[in-house]
């Protein structure tokens, strides 16, 4: 029900607002916005622990909706981001699921499938598939196309079928495309290349904080591509000390041998 | 073993240093390997998948009939739920004379199952359902006679003829040493049934 | 009771008991010949005093044997082979087993330290011409473990079923159908269905698990047997065993234990520390150890951007998309790989080690590897502009390497080879 609130929101914010394909804008001087998008860098640290727990919220109020997390349980997520048990179950379990119950999302397949031409794609994995930088630059790339059914279209993934569901928090942005003709060979050549975004209306957060809420997403969705990794590196540096300590005493034995040989 | 190459000059060959050397190293070796060998050995132990399905699990016990016993499952081992009659309760009594452990000293059983009902109330008898000698399922002889004329009522084992009371109690005659098995188990409500925890936590 | 010998004396039985630990040594080599083995192939064995660094990748490599069998076998105990299990029991393995994360990383970080130790170790080879006789088929015997060590890491590396998994078995596959006439069938029989399917992965479980395990073994131990037959070669390429001493052992020779029992070990403890900085702190190697793709589960109906094998194959595959021609290409992939069988009788020199051979040799042996090298990188790289152009350059220098060997090693002029090995006491 949610999701469709928020399609129709998206559809009404386009109908209401004038046709977005705007001519190439002169802008002497000042920044364009998101021009530099493919640089962008999520610069996420897993170690945050306030940030992940941060993300969680945000994955279970924004994404759960439609996306699952098919491989962690809900025990496991509290344990690691340290969710008292209580709050674990009275937020954020869903009524008539257990505790150790795995992640899924209530939205059934059929219907995802029926609206969208696909089912959302668990996101267990999503941050190590595509990268943290990846997810990050396309959360923060939606921008208004009224040719499209969902009302919205990617930088990122282009023609993605996912609609701008953060749109209430990020506002609205057209994008701006220039022309651009190269001769290839002899061959003359058109493409609209993206130019950078024109905002329509504000969210409910600022820039700068719409800007966290993606960070702390994209940092859970790390913890959740690899819950033991934290663990994994604070082992790792006492198993490195410790075998630089055995390579140093075989090293010394070794010498010790190879007195004998002349 | 130095002889090999001879010691001509240079270096004197210390075989004490040497000695001390070579046993640090195997000793730090030898640590090594028993950490190494940890997440082998622990990854072993029962997955999380294995944790989650062997929670406690809860019986609803106003589904139970009176003289009526109900098989459930815990961490992959039937549990029996007897409802005993007052009748049955009272031919629990009288034959302890006929009984291998009729004190529960040498069977498995939490502390307050350790009396003659083998249970926390006289009304529900709660047992792993597994024969103590090989690991059949006990079936329910509940009537009195139904064996042999002085038969109380209770289990028999159809595998290797192991007989139990109606508190899970093993006559003697039976291959099976020890009684039937009582799991953890408490009443968080009335009328529900937590098999797997109790006081002391979840089993 | 006295047991009698032929000429009716009484003779001596063996003390049982007596010494304890003694008479059960005796009881048991007088069945099981360990005393003799372990003299005649580690206290008794005497190898050249001159081992270099290039030396350590030969134990390296049966270390890193034994951590892929072990680490393996406890992977097999939880891993589902099946389309519809596969994928899930992996991350069941990296989640909910106990150390599993760590179990999986060794394994995945060990296929790709095996080779590293593998290329290492058969450089050497280059380097000391270590394949000249009487080590020919040492060196053959070396080729089949290292064959067959590509067939098992391509079989492990479709298990994890992931969307790399299957498209790369699905390239590598597809290539036995450029086979003239039975090509299709062929394709047909090692898949099991009409695309790559749950019949070609669990041929594949069982491949890996069981039958290349236990040829890599029967190989190794037939490999270890013929070195021990002939004994190891040096860095100065120079036969230990014609300059013996009074004591019937080579004058430029050492027992290998203790002394490169103990050198080993260091060899070892340096070779733990890297696996552990991998394993703990980057295991997917950017990408080269665990590809991306490889985290979405197989989709038969989306190829990932970039289809690359692991990067220990793409030498290969560079010298595979080098050819425009599809048969072409794969036969010269084929014969890439086969020329390294050749090397033995195409290698003329009077000269083992390069140290002694003239400039053409070294200057043809560091183009070779710069080659391979280079080839690697660019089969990570996709197939457009001036890659394909580099990849037919660094292909041909990489046939001119082997077709050109008869001719620069014998026509170019050698150094004077020492009597005895070249070694400075340390």
């Amino acid at each position: 029900m949610r999701t469709e609130a928020l399609l129709a929101a998206v559809l009404l914010a386009v109908v209401a607002c004038a046709p977005q394909r705007l001519p190439a804008a002169e802008e002497a001087g000042a920044a364009k916005l998101g021009a530099d998008w493919e640089s962008w860098r999520a610069g996420t640290n897993v170690a945050d622990l306030a940030s992940v727990q941060r993300g969680a919220r945000n994955f279970t109020s924004y994404c759960l909706g439609c996306h699952s997390l098919k491989y962690e349980r809900w025990s496991r997520l509290g344990a690691d981001l340290k969710i008292p048990a209580q709050l674990l179950e009275q937020d954020l379990v869903p009524h008539g699921a257990k505790p150790t119950d795995y992640i899924l999302t209530s939205m059934p397949d059929a219907d995802a499938v029926a609206w969208f031409g696909r089912s959302a794609p668990d996101l267990s994995l999503a941050a190590r598939a595509h990268g943290r930088d990846y997810v990050y630059q396309y959360l923060k790339t939606f921008y208004v196309d009224p040719t499209r059914q969902t009302g919205a279209n990617n930088l990122r993934d282009v023609g993605s079928p996912m609609p701008d569901v953060l749109s209430e928090l990020s506002g609205l942005k057209a994008a701006v495309f220039r022309d651009v003709t190269s001769n290839v060979g002899g061959r003359v050549t058109h493409e609209q290349v993206f130019d950078h975004f024109e905002p329509l209306a504000p969210g409910r957060l600022s820039a700068a904080e719409f800007d966290g809420f993606v960070r702390d997403t994209v940092n859970f969705l790390d913890y959740v591509s690899e819950p033991t990794q934290l663990e994994r590196r604070q082992l790792g540096v006492w198993v490195v000390l410790f075998l630089l300590v055995f390579t140093w005493l075989a090293w010394l034995v070794n010498r010790e041998y190879w007195k004998d040989v002349h | 073993m130095a002889d090999h190459a001879g010691v001509a000059g240079g270096d004197e060959v210390d075989l004490s240093r040497r000695k001390f050397l070579t046993r640090a190293t195997i000793a730090t070796g030898a640590v090594g390997a028993v950490f190494a060998a940890i997440p082998f050995i622990e990854s072993w132990s029962p997955s999380e998948r294995a944790r989650a399905a062997g929670l406690p699990v809860t019986l609803d016990l106003s589904k139970v009939d009176a003289g009526q016993m109900t098989i459930t499952v815990w961490r992959r081992s039937p549990i029996y739920v007897v409802r005993r009659t007052p009748d049955m309760v009272a031919r629990i009594a009288g034959h302890d004379g006929e009984l291998k452990d009729p004190e529960s000293d040498h069977s498995d059983q939490p502390s307050y199952a350790k009396n003659p009902l083998r249970s926390r109330t006289a009304e529900f008898l709660v047992l792993v359902g597994t024969c103590t000698h090989l690991g059949c399922l006990p079936k329910q002889r509940f009537a009195a006679g139904e064996l042999y004329p002085s038969w109380p009522g209770g289990f028999f084992c159809p595998c290797h003829g192991s007989r139990f009371d109606l508190a899970g109690r093993v006559f003697e005659g039976s291959p099976a040493s020890i009684n039937l098995r009582v799991p953890p188990y408490s009443y968080p409500q009335e009328h529900l049934l937590l098999i797997g925890a109790d006081e002391k936590g979840a089993g | 009771m006295t047991v009698k010998t032929a000429t009716g004396a009484a003779a001596p039985l063996p003390k049982t008991g007596a010494a304890g630990k003694q008479g059960f040594r005796a009881w048991l080599n007088k069945r099981l010949p360990v005393d003799q083995f372990l003299a005649t192939q580690v206290t008794e064995y005497y190898a050249p005093k001159n081992f270099n660094f290039w030396y350590y990748f030969g134990s390296l490599a049966g270390v890193v044997l034994v951590l892929q069998l072990v680490t393996g076998i406890y992977l097999a105990m939880f891993y589902k082979p099946g389309e519809a299990t596969a994928f899930d029991s992996v991350q069941f393995i990296m989640r909910e087993i106990d150390w599993g994360w760590l179990i999986r990383y060794l394994h995945s970080s060990g296929a790709s330290f095996f080779f590293i130790v593998v290329y290492l170790h058969m450089f050497r080879a280059f380097l000391y011409g270590s394949y000249k006789p009487p080590r020919e088929l040492l060196w053959l015997l070396g080729m089949a473990v290292y064959l067959a060590l590509m067939a098992e890491a391509f079989m492990g590396y479709v298990l994890p079923w992931g969307n790399m998994s299957f498209w790369g078995a699905q390239v590598i596959i597809n290539l036995f159908g450029t086979i003239p006439g039975i090509g299709p069938d062929l394709v047909l029989w090692i898949r099991g269905d009409y695309g790559i399917a749950d019949a070609t992965l669990n041929r594949f479980f069982s491949l890996h698990v069981a039958a290349v395990p236990l040829a890599l073994l029967g190989l190794v131990a037939l490999h270890l047997v013929a070195l021990h037959e002939v004994g190891s070669n040096n860095p100065d390429g120079i036969e230990i065993k014609e300059k013996v001493g009074a004591d019937g052992h080579p004058l430029d020779g050492i027992p290998f234990h203790p002394y490169y029992t103990v050198k080993d070990c260091v060899g070892i403890g340096v070779f733990l520390v890297l696996l552990a900085i991998t394993v703990f702190f980057v295991p997917t190697v950017g990408g080269l150890f665990l590809e991306a793709p490889n985290w979405e589960p197989a989709n038969p109906m989306s190829t990932p951007e970039h289809i690359a094998p692991v990067w220990y194959f793409t030498p290969y595959y560079a010298i595979l998309r080098a050819v425009p021609d599809q048969r072409m290409g794969a036969l010269l992939m084929l014969l890439a790989l086969m020329a390294f069988l050749f090397v033995p009788w195409l290698d003329r020199s009077p000269v083992r080690s390069m140290r002694y051979r003239g400039w053409m040799s070294r200057s043809a042996l560091a183009v070779f590897a710069v080659s391979f090298i280079a080839l690697g990188y660019l089969g990570l790289q996709p197939a457009e502009g001036l890659y394909v152009v580099l990849a037919r350059i660094f292909a041909g220098l990489y046939f001119a390497f082997f077709i050109l060997m008869p001719l620069y090693t014998s026509l170019e002029r050698v150094k004077p080879v020492p009597e005895r090995v070249v070694y400075r006491a340390h």
